[in-house]
């Protein structure tokens, strides 16, 4: 499993992807808002958590296809799902690779980013914690719908459509931490809830992406 | 002894309801035309709402029914998981553009609702919200049924989609909740009569309930059976392609 995980990453880094993909599209959301919605720093520090949390799972949604398309192109996957591996493992590794090519670099990024979003200083501690428990979770409802739609032709828009209500829950108790935070208002409540929900989500989905996977490559 | 499983076989499936549809239809026709009219025309204008409360007769009974068109499919979903029978899946895909359907009555209906009343179309509400993402998850359920050629693939696909977004739908129904207050008002139904809405409307609201819950019935029959035998023609056409 670990060498899948390994191998995975390599992957995603040296082939060019999704590694950089979902970064640059993340850093150029950020930077046009500005363009978009003017210069004006209050403004822009009210939306900030907002855009911050809108512009990681946007980069997280771009990069999702990419999870299972190229092994079910070339066949890896069907010996990957021969494999003594249980396909469980398999899906969660696959997740696990897409959070630490995807969401950790976002994470790691976020705060310069918040800079230029002129984001309040007691912002930058939620926005990164809410982050850094919410983005687990973005990957491995990802995950799920990647392995729906892994045998459709041109899916990115079934998967994203798919995904899409998935995410709601994340995303509103995501951005609800940082905008609390940033507001300097306690955060805990919805930071627990969003907790709950990425321990919920790695714990269970994996079986039920899993039991997809089966059925696609039945 | 009879069991609900006799329904499992294509053809009684077809014999019972093709004998039940005539009734069902007739009863929705006529549940609908006399709960609307009665509505419409004989009920009195409320004393701060004016006319408008009438579109209750519409708003509410389409509401009730995107939810519970989910919770069939959820059923149905379960049950072709469990004893992979194909009526079963059938009927869930039958059921969705039905539920589709009546979230977006729902939604427009509180729409036109809502601008007289709170003077906006649309207002990040709670359940507004949840009815917004439930006509998602209807999206996404229907366009993964047509995406794939393999029907039974399809059907354990869309099956494990709709368990899963069951429990996500839930998820999110109360992550709004906790977002947003909203405008718009609890129950107005509740078994409880304290709660409910004065008996003038209450009772033509009962009859419009019942002609869409019978309205529901009659279009998942009619559109499962139009699936089997679609499924059916498909078959005999494969095998004359071969023979």
């Amino acid at each position: 499993m670990i060498s899948l995980l390994t191998r995975d990453m390599r992957l995603a880094v040296r082939a060019g992807g999704g590694f950089g993909l979902g970064l640059a599209f993340f850093l150029i959301v950020v930077v046009l808002v500005p363009f978009g919605v003017g210069p004006q720093s209050g403004l822009l520090a009210r939306i900030a958590p907002g855009i911050l949390w809108l512009g990681a799972l946007l980069a997280c949604l771009l990069s999702l296809d990419r999870i299972f398309a190229l092994d079910w192109e070339d066949g890896s996957l069907d010996l990957l799902a021969t494999s003594p591996v249980p396909l469980e493992g398999l899906v969660s590794m696959k997740a696990l690779a897409h959070w630490l090519t995807t969401g950790l670099p976002l994470v790691l990024v976020t705060p310069v980013l918040g800079v230029l979003l002129n984001l309040p200083a007691a912002g930058y501690g939620p926005l990164v914690l809410s982050l850094l428990l919410g983005t687990p979770a973005l990957s491995v409802i990802g995950t799920f719908g990647a392995a729906l739609t892994v045998g459709i032709k041109r899916g990115g828009l079934l998967l994203s459509l798919l995904v899409l209500p998935l995410y709601v829950p994340t995303l509103i108790f995501g951005a609800e931490v940082a905008r609390r935070g940033a507001e300097g208002l306690a955060y805990t409540a919805p930071l627990a809830m969003l907790a709950g929900i990425t321990c919920g989500a790695i714990a269970l989905l994996p079986f039920a992406s899993a039991a997809v996977l089966r059925i696609n490559l039945r | 002894m009879a069991s609900i499983w006799e329904y499992a076989n294509p053809k009684k499936f077809i014999d019972t309801t093709d004998r039940l549809l005539p009734f069902i239809a007739v009863a929705a026709v006529a549940a609908l035309v006399v709960g609307l009219v009665w509505g419409f025309f004989f009920t009195p204008e409320d004393y701060r709402q004016g006319s408008t409360v009438k579109i209750i007769y519409l708003h509410v009974p389409a509401a009730l029914m995107a939810i519970n068109a989910w919770l069939m499919m959820l059923v149905a979903s379960l049950v072709w998981i469990v004893r992979r029978h194909h009526v079963s899946a059938l009927a869930a895909r039958a059921a969705a553009p039905v539920g589709a359907v009546m979230t977006v009555i729902a939604l427009v209906t509180g729409a036109i609702w809502g601008q007289p009343m709170w003077g906006t179309w649309w207002e990040w509400d709670p359940r507004l919200t949840s009815f917004l993402v439930l006509f998602l998850f209807y999206l996404g359920y229907m366009a993964l049924w047509s995406a794939i050629e393999n029907d039974d693939t399809a059907a354990d696909l869309t099956s494990v989609l709709c368990l899963v977004g069951s429990v996500f739908a839930v998820l999110s129904r109360y992550a709004v909740n906790f977002w947003n207050q909203g405008l718009h008002q609890g129950a107005s139904l509740s078994l409880d009569k304290e709660e409910n809405v004065a008996d003038v409307f209450y009772h033509p609201l009962l009859v419009c309930i019942a002609g869409f819950i019978l309205l529901f019935v009659a279009l998942v029959f009619l559109r499962t059976q139009t699936e089997i035998r679609a499924r059916r023609t498909r078959a005999l056409l494969a095998r004359e392609r071969l023979g």
